[in-house]
């Protein structure tokens, strides 16, 4: 029910960044947002209720000596501030979804079957979440996530970072989902809203096993 | 004075004028009992106001106290006289009847023991401000004839993320005690609270005289509940859905409108902004058609304006109406002209209160103008206007008592409130971008301009980037009747935006000279010096919220020797430790809740706490992410005084001292 959202700054393929949608003024960029992990990079926890907090996550720890200073140079954004309640913040992204599809899809059905994420964006989308080789699965929110990139690093967070030795990050893995027709398809083809739509659950799966894929874009 | 905002209560009965007792107007401080429980009013919720009055039922006596019917005298029971006692009883009862306020109530409830029994025989609502301060079974035996139960579950810091899913407040174990109890029961009001579908079930089958459900910021339920509710309820006059996050899933939503009752219904309050799945509007139009009681209604944004207009044409006599969405459906052709619509508002004469216009096309805000002047209460605040589109509105809005906005009307729009909107009495501005870097429209300048227009105002919500000491001590003088004040300066310890200083004196002139203050918020840079201040000065203030201030310790222990009425302390981010805790321990009783996350409490500290203080449930809260297994600092600290001890649904992240 919670996901750990590690935020990491990580390379991007630009053409999905046009597609993710997000709050704030077009030319300001998250990537500003550096983290500054104190001693272990534990992610704050999000919470069922949290469906579209906009920016990565980051606890201010106990330790964090900087209450009395200035303000820190490096903003990392801290959960549940401002104090605006999700529900409000997820109407905006409600909103701006159906700005972004509305020159695309007039048509009602369109409106409906694409955009639907939309009109739902202020409930949480669970789903299961399993990866080849571990014991158990997790779930994530999907609503929690204005684009692939965040999406990634919350999975590489709660899959790679510690438990599995080996692997650094994901571009060993193959991240795929089953969509609501039950066919099996790789992350990354299509719009991320649309994506989250219709993702029933994510399978992250070897790369060995991933054949007949083709080449996989990385997400 | 407070008063449930919707009726429902049965009228008193009638009795001889030599025993009516005059209603008397409680804002007398009740000098705390043995148990120090306080009493408290105030509005707490973010949404269109409610007002709730508070008070928790306790205040008689400690814990195992019970009281037993006392008929002495007379013939021990089925007598054919009734004792003195008894007849004193019943028309200590039928005098009783007039007190509604709880602080009234609770007063008279410690008089003497027949005092008590009558008050509890009497009491029509029931009002618990912590659903774990008592337990239903405690409050059942206690009360036989409630009518109304308003309860609250999580704290408030909830809302941001901050308790973790699964903490609790669940509304089952009461639902499940009030339906023997109660079988007369007619409102309940649910706040921050976890709702099921099969808790709605159980309200729907076991109340057949149900007239009023509101649920705010709740959680866990669908619209199978809602069908169960509407159906099952034939006498049903409120459905209030405010801002609760419900669980549907696409596929498996209900037509929940559709299980209205084919008759006319007894319909008065319709909110269901919140129900974000699409419904059966031609059902939603039938069932305003045939509900002619119906005076507010607030539908989602999947309404159009061809869709509105037909529902006002059904709706004339409508009081509140929320638009959901303010935007047309048609095809660019087709599409409903802005005087069509503007017909339809001018022909709902009695319309005093806009909301919604979530997705809005600006050509239909004009629509709205014939409504304007008799406006008591506007809320755009789901609606990203500029100036420019705000101000031909507001021009006319010379009634507005209440009114939201997002901050992109920027000050020019807020001057242009502050213009016209002289009799303002509540103003929230909200940040449409709520990061902390964002460019933030408004800032003190809106605010200077506003305390200049409307100097009646008495509760304000102002999110910013950019402020002023000055502009806060402006608010202070112009604004004396400032019952609410809540400055959220979006970067954290932001100072001064021209002097670069701390944020003391704005937040130390709003106590010292708005000597009704009864809520505030902080933020901004702020030393021990503004806590020192609100200690001082700020001996009505029942709720604090504190966010990434203060220097030390001193700071809680200014409050809490100087805040004598608080009730409600929220602390996050500040550097307050186990001293500044303990600074509280003697007043910890009078409090219904301490909140404190990311501060410097070890466990060490809040052991202490738990130890002196045995009616006082302390929960120390964790994150699933602490891998560490036992941690001696504390992340997150929820303590609140309790009847009954530490209860017994607390999930394995809260551990209980």
């Amino acid at each position: 029910m919670e996901a750990t959202v590690d935020y990491m700054k990580a390379a991007e393929a630009d053409n999905l960044l046009a597609t993710e949608l997000r709050l704030g003024l077009p030319g300001t960029s998250n990537d500003d947002h550096k983290a500054t992990p104190p001693c272990t990079p534990r992610g704050k926890k999000r919470t069922a209720f949290d469906a579209a907090e906009d920016a990565a996550v980051e606890e201010v720890t106990n330790k964090h000596d900087d209450v009395e200073a200035a303000p820190p140079v490096a903003k990392a954004q801290v959960v549940g501030w401002p104090p605006v309640r999700s529900y409000r913040k997820s109407c905006f992204q409600q909103q701006q979804a159906k700005q972004i599809s509305k020159p695309t899809s007039n048509n009602k059905e369109e409106a409906a079957a694409a955009p639907a994420p939309a009109s739902n964006a202020a409930t949480p989308s669970f789903v299961k979440v399993s990866m080849d080789g571990a014991p158990y699965l997790r779930k994530v929110d999907l609503r929690m996530y204005k684009g692939y990139r965040e999406l990634r690093e919350a999975l590489e967070a709660m899959f790679v970072s510690s438990n599995n030795g080996g692997a650094a990050n994901l571009s060993e893995f193959a991240v795929t989902y089953e969509d609501k027709d039950g066919d099996l398809m790789l992350v990354g083809d299509v719009p991320f809203e649309m994506f989250a739509g219709t993702c029933k659950k994510l399978r992250i799966m070897k790369r060995s096993e991933a054949t007949g894929l083709g080449s996989p874009r990385q997400i | 004075m407070s008063t449930p905002r919707s009726s429902s209560t049965s009228s008193p009965p009638q009795i001889p004028q030599s025993l009516t007792l005059a209603h008397t107007a409680s804002s007398t401080t009740s000098s705390s009992s043995a148990s120090g429980m306080r009493d408290a009013a105030e509005d707490d919720s973010d949404s269109p106001p409610s007002q709730m009055s508070e008070d928790d039922p306790g205040g008689g006596g400690g814990e195992g106290d019970r009281w037993e019917p006392d008929l002495r005298g007379g013939n021990g029971g089925g007598g054919r006289w009734a004792p003195p006692d008894q007849v004193l009883e019943n028309v200590l009862e039928s005098v009783l009847e007039f007190l509604t306020a709880a602080r009234d109530r609770n007063a008279a409830s410690l008089v003497c023991r027949s005092w008590y029994r009558a008050e509890a025989q009497t009491r029509r609502e029931l009002f618990i401000g912590n659903c774990y301060a008592v337990s239903p079974r405690r409050a059942v035996e206690r009360f036989g004839g409630v009518r109304a139960v308003v309860l609250k579950g999580k704290p408030r810091f909830a809302d941001f993320s901050l308790v973790p899913y699964g903490w609790g407040a669940y509304v089952s174990p009461w639902v499940a005690a009030l339906g023997p109890a109660y079988p007369r029961l007619e409102r309940i009001c649910l706040k921050r609270m976890t709702v099921s579908d099969a808790d709605l079930a159980l309200v729907a089958k076991s109340f057949p005289l149900f007239k009023e459900l509101s649920l705010v910021c709740c959680d866990g339920f669908s619209t199978l509940g809602l069908a169960d509710i509407a159906e099952r309820c034939r006498h049903l006059r409120v459905l209030d859905l405010i801002e609760d996050y419900l669980e549907d899933e696409e596929d498996e939503m209900v037509d929940w409108i559709s299980k209205f009752p084919e008759s006319n219904t007894s319909l008065e309050s319709l909110v269901f902004d919140c129900v974000s799945v699409p419904f059966n509007f031609n059902a939603l139009e039938a069932l305003v058609a045939r509900s002619p009681a119906l005076r507010r209604l607030r539908v989602n944004h999947h309404v159009s304006v061809e869709q509105l207009r037909r529902l006002m044409a059904r709706a004339p006599q409508l009081t509140h109406l929320g638009t959901g969405a303010f935007r047309s459906e048609a095809v660019p052709d087709g599409a409903m002209s802005v005087s069509e619509l503007a017909t339809s508002f001018a022909a709902s004469k009695s319309l005093i209160c806009l909301s919604g216009f979530r997705e809005f096309n600006s050509e239909y805000l004009p629509a709205i103008y014939p409504v304007c002047a008799k406006l008591t209460s506007l809320n755009f605040s789901f609606a990203s206007l500029t100036s420019e589109e705000l101000k031909p509105i507001v021009r006319n809005c010379v009634n507005l008592r209440t009114f939201w906005v997002l901050d992109t009307v920027g000050d020019e729009g807020l001057k242009a409130v502050a213009e016209t909107c002289s009799d303002l009495r509540e103003l929230r501005v909200f940040p449409l971008d709520a990061t902390e870097d964002s460019e933030g429209s408004v800032s003190d300048v809106g605010l200077q301009a506003i305390s200049e227009g409307c100097p009646k105002l008495e509760s304000i919500l102002y999110f910013c980037q950019r402020m002023t000491n000055a502009a806060v001590i402006a608010m202070s003088k112009n604004c004396p009747d400032l019952v609410v004040f809540r400055l959220c300066i979006m970067g954290r310890h932001r100072p001064d935006r021209i002097t670069g200083e701390p944020m003391d004196d704005g937040f130390g002139a709003i106590v010292m000279n708005c000597k009704k203050l009864t809520r505030l918020s902080v933020s901004g840079l702020l030393t021990d010096k503004a806590f020192a201040y609100i200690g001082k000065y700020g001996k009505l203030i029942k709720t604090l919220s504190v966010a990434f201030a203060g220097n030390s310790d001193m700071s809680l222990q200014y409050v809490f020797e100087g805040c004598t009425k608080l009730q409600k302390l929220e602390v996050r981010d500040s550097p307050f430790g186990d001293k500044g805790l303990l600074s509280g321990l003697n007043y910890f009783y009078n409090m219904r809740f301490l909140w404190m996350n990311s501060c410097r409490l070890t466990m060490r500290g809040c052991s202490e706490v738990a130890q002196q203080m045995q009616n006082l449930v302390v929960e120390v809260i964790k994150d699933h992410s602490d891998d560490e297994g036992e941690s001696e600092t504390v992340d997150k600290l929820y303590l609140y005084r309790s009847l009954e001890g530490p209860r017994n649904d607390a999930p394995p992240f809260v551990n209980i001292l």
